[in-house]
């Protein structure tokens, strides 16, 4: 596929915020990416039109309920049809902070046997109650199944920001170490928060802005090409969005964030 | 009928509830004794029905597709018919 062939598709509704940046990091490499609302998505039936499908983050329907809960039931209901095809045709989806909230709402995460009728995770509140906005470390932990992160290296760390309240990633008690083995055993695990040292957070805080459990960031499905983040890679796509970028020398052309909208990109147009 | 359902979304037993523990911290601050505070929240959802049960058949659906995420939380109805 030639790179200029590549379309994609972001989502909006009341409430998403970080569409534009999604969209400037898309075109940044070249690619063409719509801002398109959710109900033109569902009325015009279109979906299967593009190769990449981003849920971005923001405050979708004001978080009501629980976050990304509205919107994860909204696109089960009025878009399953068209996005269990565009999982099974091995089309990418991306889900940023509110967006993974929506991926896990509405079972396409963690996926094991398929889209779940009902949440097989859960992003609860943070230990600290607070909305954590600020710079992150993480550590990659994908041994080559995520499509969403081929251009890092496993064990790489890594740094972008977060911006959320409910971020703190947990299984159900009983299923814990069940699940959590599922998710080595299918490489599914994408990100753990570290310290700038690359030691994982066992949970404390502030290295980890919201005590998830085993310091889970982000995860792929079984396919790896559905793929949920609280970090904003969109956020850290370019030198000069990193917080010291004004006390360095020379800036940074691009940030870590940057790597992850290369390897989409990669992707498609190899495949 | 007209009925008003009760819906009390909680979390599970053992689950940490950072929002219910802080509040006890600031309980016990202001000499309060209490063992422990747990955070809930409620919807009030009005309808019309032929029965409570009913009424508690279509809420328990709504509980589990949109209200409660199974992972972490419980919930509770209570039904009152209101007119």
């Amino acid at each position: 596929m030639k790179k200029e062939d590549i379309k994609v598709c972001i989502l909006r509704v009341g409430g998403t915020n970080c569409d534009a940046e999604t969209r400037r990091a898309f075109n940044e490499l070249g690619v063409v990416a719509n801002v398109v609302h959710a109900n033109k998505i569902i009325k015009e039936k279109n979906l299967l039109d593009y190769d990449i499908l981003v849920f971005p983050g923001g405050f979708s329907y004001g978080d009501y309920v629980r976050a990304g809960a509205i919107w994860g039931k909204r696109i089960k209901t009025k878009l399953g049809y068209e996005l269990r095809k565009f999982d099974e045709e091995g089309r990418l989806v991306l889900g940023i902070c509110n967006g993974f909230q929506v991926l896990v709402e509405a079972g396409l995460l963690p996926d094991f046997e398929g889209f779940s009728e009902s949440p097989k995770a859960a992003l609860a509140s943070n230990t600290s109650i607070k909305y954590e906005c600020r710079w992150i470390y993480l550590k990659h932990e994908n041994s080559g199944n995520c499509i969403f992160t081929k251009r890092i290296q496993k064990g790489e760390r890594i740094f972008m920001p977060v911006a959320h309240a409910e971020g703190r990633f947990i299984f159900p008690k009983k299923n814990e170490n069940e699940y959590l083995k599922r998710l080595y055993c299918n490489d599914q695990l994408v990100f753990r928060y570290c310290d700038e040292k690359g030691k994982y957070a066992a949970g404390k805080y502030p290295i980890s802005p919201n005590g998830a459990f085993h310091d889970i960031a982000g995860i792929c499905n079984t396919d790896g090409n559905v793929f949920g983040l609280m970090p904003h890679p969109e956020r850290a796509c370019y030198g000069w969005q990193l917080p010291d970028w004004t006390e360095q020398s020379q800036i940074l052309r691009y940030g870590d964030g940057m790597l992850l909208f290369e390897s989409m990109v990669d992707y498609l147009v190899k495949r | 009928m007209k009925y008003r359902a009760k819906v009390e979304i909680s979390l599970k037993p053992g689950l940490s509830d950072p929002e219910g523990e802080t509040s006890a911290e600031s309980l016990v601050d202001l000499g309060f004794k209490i063992r422990e505070v747990g955070i809930s929240k409620v919807y009030n959802i009005y309808l019309e029905a032929n029965s409570e049960e009913e009424v508690y058949t279509r809420v328990d659906e709504m509980c589990k597709k949109l209200l409660a995420n199974p992972v972490k939380d419980n919930y509770k109805i209570h039904v009152e018919r209101i007119e």
